[in-house]
C-alpha cells in the first residue's frame, strides 16, 4: 500500500481520497506530534486566555458581593444575558454529541476525523454552560437546593418544573457525553502511552488503565461504544428540547410555542457545527494534520451548517407566521417590537448572520471549500445564534402582557459585569481547550484507522476497503 | 502472570485472519489477538459468543426509569405540592425525568459493564503486549504447552508472520 509520512508535504487539496492513501503507521505519527512539549506560542496563548479568565472570575466576585444589581437587570427584564449564554453554550455543546454519536450511528465516516475535537467541545461546552445557572441565581451558594435529597425541613423540588428537568437533563448530559468522551479516547491515550518515554508514559499509562487492544477488550468495547451511542442520540435532542420547555411551558408571548424543541435542537447543532470549523480550521494548520482533517471534512460540516441552518431559518419564518395567524394581539405585538422595536438591531443582527448571509454563500460550492471563508462564516453565525437566544430571552420578556412595562424607559443594557462573565465564559472554554489539545490526542487515532483501507498482503479488486 | 506459548506479529490483516482460522483448526482455542482497530473480520474469524455488555446496558436503563418514576413521585407524596387542582402524581411531566435518568444510569451500567468483561483496568500487562500493536501491527498469542508450540509457530509463520516469539 502507498505510505505517506510526515515530511512529505500535503497534496494541495486534500480530500476523503487522499486521506484513504495514509498508511496506520503515518496516522500515529501525524497526529501524535501534537502532543509533544508545548512551545513558547501556546504557553503565550495560554496565559492571555487566564488573564481574560481573571476578568470574568473578578467581575463574578464583585456580583456576589454586591448582589445582583451589577447585572443589568430592568424589570420586566429578569432573565438575560446569563441565561442568554447558558442556551448558547448548551447549544455549541450539541454538534458534538451529534457528530460523536448520531453520525456514529448513520456509519458516516467523515465523522471520524472531527469527531474528537467536537466531543471534547460538548465536555467543556457543558462545563461552560453549567456555570451559568449558578451565575444568574441570587444565591449561588444554595443551588444544591435544585437537587432531590432527604433534608431536615422535608422539601422536595417540583418535579413538574422544567427548571428542575432541566437541572437533570444537563448533568445527565454532562455525565454522559464525559464518559463517551473518556472511553473513546482510552485506546488512543494507549497508543501515546505506547509511543512516549517518561513522566508523559507513566500518566499515560495510568489514563490508558491497561489497554492493550486485545480482542477480548475490542469485542466488548465495540459493543459498549454502539451503547453509548445509542443513549446519547436521543439524550442529545431531549437535553435542548428541556432547555427550550423552560421558556415554552411558560406563557410569555414569543415563548409559549410548540415548536420550541425542534426549533433549539436544530439551533443548537447550526452553532455547533459552526464552532467545530471555528476550533478546527486553526488546529489542522497548527499541527499539520490537514490529510485527516481534509477540505472534504471541511466541506461536510458545512453542508451540516447549511442543513440545520436551513431549518432554523424555516423556524423563524414559522414564529412569524403563528405570531400572525393565531390573531392574538400579544403574540403579533411582540413579533412587531421584535422587527422594529427598542432591541431590533438584536433581531436584525440574529436574521443576517442565521439567515441571510449562510442562505446566500453556503449554496456555493466554491464557498463551503474556501477554508478562511468558512472560518469567517462559523464566526458569523456563532455570533448571530448568541443573539438568536437574546432575541428569544430579553425580547420576550421586555415586551409580554402590561403595556406599562413597554418602551425605552425600562430598557434592559448589558452591563460590565455581564460583558465580563461573557468573555469570561468564551476564556473559561478556552483555557480547557487548550490544555486538552496538547495533553490528548485531539484525532482519534482509532477511529481515523477504522476508516483507512487495513493493511492487506494479498489486495484485491476492490482494493481492501468495504 | 506466567505465560507460556507463541506470539505471532503481522504486519497484514489478512495474513492474521488466516493464521487465526488455521490455528483454531488445528485445535488452538486460547487465542489472544492484538490490534489497533476492531475489525470486523478479526471478528468472524474468531467468532465470540454475543458480549454480555448489553445486559448491563437494560439492567441499568430500566432501573434508572424505575428511579426517576420513583423519586418523581415519592417527593410529590412527601411535600405535596398542589398546583391548579392538578394530580399531585402525574406521568407525563415524570416521564422528561424518569427518561434522563434512565439515559444517566443506563450509561453508567454499560461503563461498568464494560470494565467487568472487558477487565479492565488492568494492572499488570503480560510479555507478549508490544507497543507496535497501538500502532500498525496485529498480534497473534497462542497460549499452549511447550510440547505443542512448534506446531503453532509452524502455522504462525507459514500465515505470514515476519516475527514470531516464545513466551
Amino acid at each position: 500500500m502507498a505510505t505517506t509520512t510526515i515530511g512529505t508535504p500535503p497534496p494541495k487539496t486534500t480530500t476523503f481520497e487522499t486521506m484513504s492513501r495514509l498508511s496506520y503507521r503515518a496516522v500515529n505519527e501525524t497526529v501524535l506530534q501534537a502532543i509533544k512539549a508545548p512551545g513558547r506560542g501556546w504557553y503565550i496563548l495560554f496565559l492571555i486566555d487566564l488573564a481574560i479568565l481573571a476578568v470574568g472570575v473578578i467581575a463574578f466576585a464583585n456580583q456576589l458581593m454586591t448582589g445582583l444589581g451589577v447585572a443589568g437587570y430592568a424589570p420586566p427584564v429578569m432573565w438575560a444575558t446569563y441565561i442568554t449564554t447558558f442556551v448558547f453554550w448548551v447549544g455549541i455543546a450539541h454538534s458534538g454529541t451529534l457528530i460523536s454519536a448520531i453520525l456514529y450511528l448513520f456509519r458516516a465516516r467523515w465523522r471520524t476525523s472531527v469527531y474528537r475535537v467536537a466531543e471534547a467541545m460538548t465536555v467543556f461546552a457543558v462545563m461552560t454552560a453549567g456555570l451559568f445557572p449558578l451565575i444568574h441565581v441570587g444565591r449561588p451558594w444554595v443551588a444544591y437546593w435544585l437537587l432531590p435529597y432527604p433534608s431536615q425541613g422535608h422539601v422536595w423540588p417540583n418535579f413538574k418544573s422544567p427548571l428542575v428537568w432541566d437541572v437533570f437533563a444537563v448533568s445527565t448530559y454532562f455525565t454522559v457525553s464525559a464518559i463517551f468522551f473518556v472511553i473513546g479516547l482510552i485506546p488512543d491515550i494507549a497508543a501515546a502511552r505506547d509511543a512516549s518515554t517518561g513522566w508523559r508514559r507513566r500518566l499515560y499509562g495510568i489514563l490508558a488503565i491497561g489497554w492493550r487492544g486485545s480482542n477480548r477488550e475490542w469485542h466488548h468495547y465495540s459493543r459498549a461504544y454502539m451503547f453509548l451511542a445509542a443513549f446519547a442520540t436521543p439524550l442529545v435532542l431531549s437535553v435542548h428540547s428541556v432547555v427550550s420547555w423552560d421558556f415554552a411551558m411558560g406563557i410569555v408571548p414569543g415563548w409559549h410555542a410548540t415548536i420550541f424543541a425542534p426549533y433549539f435542537v436544530a439551533g443548537a447543532i447550526f452553532s455547533g457545527c459552526a464552532m467545530v470549523l471555528t476550533l478546527v480550521i486553526p488546529a489542522r494548520r497548527i499541527f499539520g494534520v490537514e490529510e485527516i482533517i481534509t477540505v472534504d471534512h471541511l466541506e461536510a460540516l458545512a453542508k451540516l451548517c447549511l442543513f440545520t441552518g436551513t431549518i432554523v431559518a424555516f423556524s423563524y419564518a414559522v414564529e412569524f407566521f403563528t405570531a400572525w395567524y393565531s390573531g392574538n394581539p400579544f403574540e403579533r405585538g411582540q413579533f412587531w417590537f421584535r422587527l422594529t422595536g427598542d432591541y431590533a438591531v438584536g433581531a436584525w443582527t440574529m436574521l443576517t448572520c442565521n439567515v441571510f448571509i449562510p442562505q446566500l454563500t453556503l449554496w456555493f460550492k466554491p464557498l463551503r471549500r474556501n477554508i478562511p471563508f468558512l472560518f469567517l462564516i462559523s464566526i458569523v453565525i456563532n455570533i448571530g445564534m448568541w443573539f438568536e437566544r437574546y432575541v428569544i430571552i430579553v425580547l420576550s420578556l421586555g415586551h409580554d402582557f402590561v403595556p406599562f412595562a413597554f418602551g425605552s424607559r425600562t430598557q434592559y443594557v448589558i452591563s460590565p459585569t455581564e460583558l465580563a462573565i461573557l468573555v469570561g465564559s468564551f476564556a473559561w472554554f478556552g483555557m480547557f481547550f487548550l490544555l486538552f489539545i496538547k495533553f490528548l490526542p485531539w484525532v482519534s487515532l482509532t477511529e481515523v484507522k477504522e476508516v483507512l483501507p487495513p493493511p492487506m498482503k494479498e489486495r484485491t479488486a476492490a482494493g481492501g476497503g468495504h | 502472570m506466567a505465560q507460556q506459548g507463541v506470539l505471532g506479529i503481522f504486519p497484514y490483516l489478512d495474513a492474521t485472519t488466516t493464521a487465526i482460522r488455521q490455528l483454531r483448526k488445528a485445535g488452538f482455542t486460547d487465542l489472544t489477538v492484538y490490534s489497533p482497530v476492531p475489525r470486523h473480520e478479526l471478528e468472524e474469524a474468531l467468532e465470540p459468543r454475543e458480549s454480555p455488555v448489553r445486559l448491563y446496558t437494560i439492567a441499568g436503563g430500566v432501573l434508572g426509569a424505575l428511579t426517576g418514576y420513583g423519586l418523581a413521585s415519592y417527593a410529590s407524596i412527601a411535600y405535596p405540592l398542589v398546583v391548579g387542582g392538578k394530580p399531585l402524581v402525574h406521568m407525563i411531566p415524570y416521564t422528561v425525568l424518569a427518561f434522563e435518568v434512565a439515559v444517566l444510569f443506563g450509561s453508567l451500567a454499560t461503563v461498568l459493564g464494560l470494565f467487568i468483561t472487558a477487565r479492565l483496568p488492568r494492572l499488570a500487562f503480560e510479555t507478549t503486549y508490544d507497543p507496535a500493536f497501538s500502532n500498525d501491527r496485529l498480534g497473534v498469542f497462542v497460549r499452549c504447552s511447550p510440547d505443542r508450540a512448534a506446531a503453532a509457530r509452524e502455522i504462525l509463520e507459514k500465515a505470514g508472520a515476519p516475527e514470531v516469539r516464545h513466551a
